[in-house]
């Protein structure tokens, strides 16, 4: 009969560190969150009030409309982001794996540099460049004898979100752009040779043999888009101030959080209609990914070379 | 003989030393890291010179952070003996949470007038909690050269405003207004509440909104929406996207020739211009000729002790110098356009101010509707305002459906709308 193990120290040892700091820096501040959304300000301080936030979050014409409204724009933001940004990044990629591609390091790099830079200078950047008073994109439709085409874009409700999800965009096409790159790299040259001896070659060899593979890549960065996106909060900050104007045509839940949380202006902040909504946005991410990870995920087939 | 010195040197050390604990040092909380050079070159000095025995430290915040980085040492206990004070409910919280001290017995109170004090008051105005120190006036800037060369006179009347307006737009020089919408609060408080008092009648229609007796569907209180929307054809290209800084810089670059203003703008758009033009100043035009003008004179500054403070002694000394006829016109002449609150007139040399001040004569004074009591619920009366106002200019929202909105929300939380 074999001696039972031990308990093995070691494995607890080695593990407390990261536990620990991850638990005093995340695991505790969401319980905290989760916590204040059932409380509410009373005569005497705080008092809980159990789901009445969350009552009032949804149930209340002025909070709803608010609340559905952020929510609305935000996934417009994502769908952008998905629609432009994931294809794009993935036709980079297929382009700089070209082996015929002269200075794709140059491209590799330039393309990827925004990525690094700031919100703060990118929001900046971004205003100056579309600015109709000093901007240079007037200047630059004028050029080619198209400055009809100008408009305030980010001062009109109809055209504001969509501008900052194609900055957003511009800034982060880097990132799905290296992943993929990276993933068609890893491509065995024995697939592709056999490819090639069957006489599939250009874009049915990118359909029909690299796509397939590279597809568990995409799916990982669509959902790194999808908590990106509904975690957004910076660009709309930096680009449209707190209010996320015009007519709050571009207020995320980050910036409705944000409003709600802190106050703004003569609105004094209230920390547990905040960490309502904070605790609603959660639960969004938390759904999202879950059916991200058990419906296609699982479904995804993997190829083992 | 190196001996002596040395010892002359540490006896003189411990000697400072010895002086400097006696001496109180003050901290001062404030938003306005604009005036840190001020402060320490002419208000500090002046006061530590009459008072020896108090130091002050000016110890600014950015605007933007001052209300939440005030209220988080406020509650850790590291804030500073004096607390610049945000009007009304802001500093009323503060009050009520035990954290300002009550400055009702202060001598220099006598000083100020009801209405300076009524920012700073409980709503009963049984106490006084911060020393009123400012107030700033909304008007019109103006480019005179430009003026000049189109043979144009300020206007006093709303007829001669809009003549004015569509005669700059006809000669296509200039821009007729520099004003943009998506920072919204231009909008609104350059804006709405700088042309609004003279329709709904300056402190009357404010208070009758107060006591519920008027709503912000009466007339007095859409026109302004109305007249807002007039002024989206005099805007510059682009205005959707024009924000508070491109407007400044609009105007002080001589593109634009009126400038929808508040007077804190006098000390920063001076040396901007440099001399290239001259600035002038017209107060919001009336309805007819003879009607009584209104301006918003809003009180904006004050300034408080913090109820824990150490040396509360040495800073109501501090404080009843604040309330003095010196300070007023050392402030007052140090920062064009912050206007001094006090009773007794302080003569100040900047001409634009002189001007801004000249119209507290002849109109009735008022401050922006929206601040006392009104921004008390969700939603908030004055946020909703400046997406109002920015909505009607933009052309969103017609000034009917705006000023329905508002009301709604108003009502929808204060008691006394919603009969």
């Amino acid at each position: 009969m074999a001696r039972r193990k031990g308990f093995r120290w070691h494995i607890a040892v080695f593990l407390a560190p990261a536990v620990l700091v991850y638990t005093a820096i995340m695991i505790i501040p969401l319980i905290g969150t989760l916590n204040l959304s059932l409380f509410g300000k009373g005569e005497t301080g705080r008092v809980f009030v159990g789901l009445a936030n969350f009552a009032t979050l949804f149930g209340d014409p002025r909070w709803s409309a608010a609340f559905w409204n952020a929510l609305a724009n935000n996934a417009w933001f994502f769908l952008v982001h998905m629609l432009v940004q994931n294809p794009v990044g993935v036709m980079l990629a297929a382009l700089l794996s070209s082996p015929r591609l002269r200075m794709a390091a140059f491209y590799r790099t330039a393309i990827f540099v925004p990525t690094i830079l700031s919100f703060v200078i990118v929001g900046f950047v971004w205003k100056l460049i579309l600015s109709p008073i000093w901007g240079i994109a007037p200047n630059m439709l004028d050029a080619v004898g198209l400055k009809s085409l100008f408009a305030p874009w980010l001062g009109r409700e109809g055209t504001a979100l969509t501008t900052l999800a194609l900055v957003s965009v511009w800034q982060f096409v880097g990132i799905p752009m290296m992943l993929i790159y990276a993933a068609l790299l890893s491509i065995p040259d024995e697939v592709i040779e056999a490819a090639e001896m069957d006489g599939v070659t250009g874009w049915p060899q990118f359909w029909k043999i690299k796509l397939p593979l590279i597809l568990p890549s995409i799916g990982i960065i669509s959902v790194l888009t999808f908590v990106g996106n509904f975690n957004a909060f910076d660009l709309i900050y930096v680009s449209q101030g707190a209010l996320a104007g015009p007519n709050f045509a571009t207020d995320l839940l980050g910036t409705f959080l944000y409003r709600t949380f802190f106050g703004f202006q003569l609105q004094l902040g209230d920390p547990h209609m905040g960490a309502t909504i904070a605790t609603a946005m959660f639960g969004i991410i938390l759904v999202g990914v879950c059916i991200y990870l058990f419906a296609i995920q699982t479904r995804l087939r993997r190829y083992q070379f | 003989m190196t001996r002596t010195i040395r010892l002359a040197l540490l006896a003189s050390t411990f000697m400072a030393g010895a002086a400097a604990a006696q001496d109180v040092t003050l901290t001062v909380e404030s938003w306005r890291n604009d005036d840190l050079q001020i402060w320490q070159e002419t208000i500090i000095p002046a006061f530590e010179a009459a008072n020896p025995g108090i130091k002050i430290n000016f110890a600014p915040t950015a605007p933007a952070e001052y209300n939440a980085v005030l209220n988080s040492k406020l509650d850790a206990g590291s804030a500073g003996d004096l607390i610049t004070c945000r009007p009304f409910d802001a500093s009323l919280e503060l009050f009520n949470k035990g954290q300002l001290a009550d400055l009702t017995d202060l001598e220099s109170m006598a000083n100020f007038s009801d209405v300076a004090k009524s920012a700073w008051q409980t709503d009963d105005g049984s106490a006084t909690f911060c020393v009123p120190m400012a107030s700033v006036i909304h008007g019109f800037l103006y480019n005179k050269a430009a003026f000049e060369e189109l043979g144009l006179e300020p206007p006093k009347t709303v007829d001669e405003f809009y003549a004015v307006l569509d005669k700059i737009k006809e000669d296509g020089t200039y821009i007729p207004m520099a004003m943009g919408t998506p920072d919204q609060w231009e909008a609104a408080t350059m804006g709405y509440q700088n042309i609004g008092p003279t329709y709904w009648k300056g402190e009357e229609g404010r208070k009758a909104l107060i006591d519920g007796s008027q709503k912000l569907t009466d007339e007095g209180w859409v026109e302004p929406f109305r007249q807002l929307a007039k002024w989206k054809d005099y805007l510059g290209d682009g205005f959707e996207a024009q924000t508070y800084p491109d407007s400044q810089n609009l105007f002080t670059l001589g593109r634009a020739a009126i400038y929808p203003a508040g007077s804190w703008e006098i000390g920063v758009f001076e040396p901007q211009i440099a001399g290239a033009f001259e600035m002038g100043a017209f107060a919001p035009p009336i309805v007819a000729e003879g009607d009584t003008c209104y301006i918003s004179d809003h009180t904006d500054i004050g300034i408080g002790l913090n109820a824990a403070s150490q040396n509360a002694d040495a800073a109501r000394t501090f404080l009843e110098w604040v309330g003095s006829d010196e300070f007023a016109s050392l402030y007052a002449n140090a920062l064009p356009g912050f206007f001094s609150l006090n009773s007794n007139p302080v003569e100040m040399e900047n001409a634009v101010a002189q001007e801004f001040v000249s119209w507290r004569e002849n109109c009735e004074p008022t401050i922006r509707s929206t601040y006392q009591i009104l921004s008390r619920g969700t939603p908030n009366l004055e946020n909703e305002t400046w997406n109002a106002s920015a909505n009607v200019i933009n052309g969103t929202e017609t000034p009917e459906a705006a000023a329905e909105r508002l009301q709604e929300g108003l009502a929808s939380w204060y008691e006394p709308q919603q009969n």
